[in-house]
Parts: C-alpha cells; structure tokens; sequence
C-alpha cells in the first residue's frame, strides 16, 4: 500500500490516488462487507422479482378472495393460512395485456427508494460502491464510471440533490408497515375445514412462517421508525419544546425516535437481512420444499 | 515501590515544511503507560531537539497535538503506546488537509478565518435567557467541541477534493448547528449553511464522526438536523405550498 505523499506541500498537491494513506490496519474489509452485503440483496431481490412466481402459498385472506377468484386454492394449500412475500405485498392482480409484469416491480421502488435515499445506506453505497471514500483518510479515484471526481466532486450539491426528497419515500413506507403487518394477521389466520374441506370459519393460529413475518416486519418498522427525516419531523426541527401538553409529547416522541436512530444501521442491516429470508421463506413453502405447520394444534 | 516496565519503540516520524520532507526514523525508550506525545518528546530530548510539535494541555483538552498515527487521525496525548503491538513502528505525520509549519505542525489558521464568517448568538428581542435542561441538551453536546480540527482534517470534501473554498467542514456545522438549534437565538443562517457554506459538499460518509476525539455524534446530530431544516425550507414540495397558500412557516 503506498504511502500518503506527505513530502508534497498540501496547498499545491496533486490529490491522492485510489487507496493511497498511511493506515496501516485493513481499511478495506468494512467496504468490501457492506458491497457484497447490498451487492448480495439487490441481485437476490432482482431476481425474485423477474422470478414472479411462489410468492405466497395459503388460503388467501378475505380480500384477496374478492381480487383473485381466479387464483382460489384448492387442496393442501385450501388448509394454510395466507403467507404472502414481502416483496409482493400488498398484493397486486395484473390482468390481460400486462400479466407477464411481475407485480413487484410495481411495489419495490418504494422500499428500494426509501433504502437509496436513507441517510445511512448513502453513507454504506457512497463508501462501499463509489468509493467516495472507500474509508476514513484513504486516498479516492479522481474519476469513476466516466465521472471525473477530485476538484470536480459536487457532493449532493448537483446531480444527488434528489436525496433531498427521502421524507416523501418515508411517508410510503409507514404506510407499508400497515399492510405488512397485515400481512402478519393474515397468516395467523388459518381456515378451519369440516369433514368435507369446506371452509366454516378461521381460528388463529401461528406457525414459522407467521413469526418470519412478523420479526421481518418489526424489524422493518424499527428501521423505519429510527429514520433521521422522522426524528426531524416529529420534533427535530423545534428548538423550543414549552411544557405544554404538545411540547412534551413531541419532546418525548424526539427522545424515542433518537433513542431507536442510534442503531438505524444495526436497524438497516437486520430489516434488508430478513425482508429476503422471509421472501425465501415464502418461496420455499411454495414452492413445496418446505412444509410451514402450525404451532398449536 | 517497583521499577516502571521501559522498552524501546520506533517510531517514523515526517521531517520537513511545506515545500517537503521525509520520514525519519528514531528509536527512544518509553516507559509503560505513555502515549504518542510522550514518545515524541522523548525524540525531541534523546534524538532531535529541533523537531516541531505542537502541545498545551496533555490531557485531550487543547486541541493542539493533532497528528495522524499509523494513519489514523488522533490527539496524540490520548493514544497510548500499548495501543501498538510490540515491535511496531509507529508513523506519525502532520494533518494532510492543511499546510505544513516544520515537521508534524500544521497551519490551521484556514480554519479560524471560516469560523469569523458564522454569525454568533443573536438573542431573540424579548429573551429572559430562562430555557429548559431538554432544550439545552442538544446544544451542549456541541459544546464539547476542542476545536483540534481532525474532523476538518479527515473529511475528504476538504482533503481528497480540496473544496475549501465551498466547503466550510464538519467542526463549524457543528457550530452552526449549536447556533441554529440554540433556545434563544433568532439568528437565520439557512440560507448561509447552504450556499456559502455548502452543506450540500457533505456526503454524510461520517469520518468526522469517527475521528472527533470528544465523541460529538457530528454527522447525526449536527449535520443531517441541518439537512433536514434545509429540506425544509429549500426542496420540500409541499411545506413550499404550504407557505404559500398560508403564508406561515
Ligand atoms: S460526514 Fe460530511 S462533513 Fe463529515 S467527514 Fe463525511 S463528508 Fe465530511
Ligand atoms: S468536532 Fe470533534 S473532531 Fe471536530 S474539531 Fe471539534 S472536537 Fe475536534
Ligand atoms: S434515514 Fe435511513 S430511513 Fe430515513
Ligand atoms: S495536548 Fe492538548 S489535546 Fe493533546
């Protein structure tokens, strides 16, 4: 690893090459970890998506009894409560011309924005993919992809300004929380059959794939809930809390959500790590490769 | 009483100004217990007794022994020698962002020019200077800062990308925020931290974060609050409606 070129004056330097500095520990693991870590989901995710198949398995629930008469389970799957994928939640019905659409795509801009806009993962992607920097006082490419960087770099002064905008993403995303967990209810609702297989009623009931929902949603809200532009917006940008009943409530709505933003990353890593195992959980159920029983009987 | 345990450490240390230099190497003994600065003095007294350095306090509250150990942004009061595997040779340069005064000592007056052109507290008229411990909180964590200047000095917007000139640097958003976000002021610097001071530069890549030898949580406490008070005002289609339709902010 070459030296930082210290012996040249800062004030008429050339600017650094790429991995130039003087550390001496192994500065490139965390961005190496967090590019096979994203690189990892946005393949597996991308993949589901064109997969469009073996996202749900189950009785499906009221509403989608309304939506999908065509698709109405029949036999083994007739007996199960709904398991929906959450990257195909909430569900979406395309029809006709537009049936070879996965569904989706229809629904993974929204997280996807959220989770590109996020004042973390910028922090994760600008580091690990645009290596701007690669790591704390290590040198930077002068130009990536074409992009010419050093004297040139704008920041989210130009081109990112856009980012600007990840309060709009987050409004959508709470509003997924409630369909997800939905969702959760869903699949603890399990159909109770007569002799016949006809359906008389539903009971709750919890299985595996019940609980993967419902940590992967918890996990999701505790990463939403921790979101810098909700901190502000819910008491942030007051500098005066009076001791009024409004004043206390946003103080200490503040405090919680700065509470839950400390472990944002923590949040981050934990909600993209189970939001694809519980899609794979899912798939594998579906898909016939796995058998999700209810807990009690 | 027992004899402190003594061992030999080798240290490379940068020898030259702004126009260059190179890296020297000294062996000194160093009792158990010293930090960087400690072993640096030993140079100066054993080996060099003209080589540059500049201290005040040894005890992490100066601000003034800046440096960069194997690399790392540090006060070099506060890191100790045992933090070093026996044997290893430690390099010690001065801050890269800023220009060099002789050896391991930098100009940092830069820094002092672009603090000059923040505007300080202005009071609201009426202020009784009475306010809560909860609103001070936030404000005082700020106030820790030592102004040691290895945030400015690690943050790449100034050191890989040289944009001094847009870029004010992480310490003074710190301020900035301390005086934004201040009970009783009545000052508006919005339109200042985005523009002249180019808050914008900020990436939220967090090295100043990791380098601040106080712990100031720079990036999430001070700098996005402040990207988000400026979403506020600049790029939030709705809250712009809003003003219009009512006027009120
Ligand atoms: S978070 Fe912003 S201010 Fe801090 S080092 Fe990174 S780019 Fe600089
Ligand atoms: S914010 Fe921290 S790193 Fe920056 S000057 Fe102040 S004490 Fe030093
Ligand atoms: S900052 Fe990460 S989700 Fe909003
Ligand atoms: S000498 Fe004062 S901080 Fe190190």
């Amino acid at each position: 690893m070459a030296q930082a070129d210290v012996s040249t004056a800062p004030s008429q330097r050339s600017l650094d090459s790429l991995g130039q500095t003087g550390r001496t520990d192994a500065w490139w693991t965390g961005p190496i970890a967090t590019a096979l870590g994203l690189g990892g989901f946005i393949i597996y995710s991308t993949f589901r998506a064109f997969y469009n198949a073996d996202y749900d398995f189950g009785e499906a629930s009221q509403l989608l009894h309304v939506l999908e008469q065509a698709r109405q389970p029949t036999g083994e799957i007739s007996r199960h409560a709904h398991l929906l994928s959450p990257f195909y939640s909430p569900t979406i019905i395309l029809g006709g011309s537009l049936a070879w659409v996965s569904p989706a795509f229809l629904i993974l801009w929204a997280p996807g924005g959220f989770r590109l806009t996020c004042y973390y993962y910028r922090k994760a992607y600008y580091r690990a993919f645009f290596l701007d920097p690669a790591a704390c006082a290590v040198g930077e490419p002068s130009g990536l992809c074409g992009f010419k960087r050093g004297r040139n770099y704008q920041g989210e002064t130009r081109l990112l300004v856009f980012q600007n905008l990840h309060r709009y993403f987050m409004y959508v995303a709470v509003a997924f929380i409630v369909l997800l967990y939905l969702d959760v209810i869903y699949s603890c609702t399990w159909p109770v059959l007569d002799d016949s297989g006809a359906v008389t009623g539903h009971e709750f009931n919890a299985s595996l794939g019940s609980l993967v929902l419902f940590v992967t949603t918890t996990l999701l809200a505790l990463y939403t809930f921790s979101c810098h532009s909700i901190r502000h917006l819910i008491g942030g940008r007051l500098n005066c809390y009076p001791e009024t009943a409004t004043g206390n409530l946003r103080y200490r709505l503040w405090s919680i959500v700065s509470i839950l933003n400390k472990r944002h990353m923590l949040f981050a890593w934990l909600s993209l790590f189970m939001v694809g195992f519980a899609d794979f959980y899912v798939w594998m159920v579906a898909s016939g490769r796995f058998t999700d029983s209810p807990f009690f009987s | 009483m027992n004899q402190p345990t003594t061992q030999d450490v080798t240290l490379e240390i940068f020898r030259g100004d702004d126009d260059g230099g190179e890296m020297v190497e000294y062996t000194v003994e160093v009792q158990e217990g010293m930090v960087v600065l400690d072993a640096i003095h030993a140079v100066q007294a054993q080996h060099a007794g003209d080589l540059a350095c500049r201290w005040n306090c040894k005890a992490g509250k100066c601000g003034s022994c800046s440096g960069e150990v194997n690399g790392h942004p540090k006060l070099m009061c506060m890191d100790r020698l045992d933090n070093y595997e026996a044997g290893e040779t430690i390099t010690v340069r001065p801050m890269k962002t800023f220009p060099i005064v002789k050896d391991i000592t930098c100009d940092v007056s830069w820094n002092f020019e672009r603090n000059a052109k923040i505007q300080t507290l202005q009071p609201r008229a009426d202020t009784d200077w009475q306010f809560t411990q909860r609103e001070a909180d936030r404000v005082q964590e700020f106030r820790k800062c030592i102004e040691c200047f290895l945030c400015q000095n690690v943050c790449h917007v100034l050191r890989d990308h040289d944009r001094k000139e847009e870029f004010i640097g992480p310490r003074f958003l710190v301020r900035l925020a301390s005086l934004e976000m201040h009970p009783v002021d009545d000052a508006d610097r919005l339109e200042q931290v985005k523009d002249e001071f180019g808050i914008g530069y900020c990436n939220i890549t967090k090295c100043c974060t990791e380098a601040c030898p106080e712990g100031i949580t720079i990036t999430d406490n001070a700098i996005i609050p402040m990207k988000e008070r400026l979403v506020d005002r600049y790029y939030d289609p709705v809250l712009w409606l809003w003003r219009k339709l009512t006027g009120k902010d």
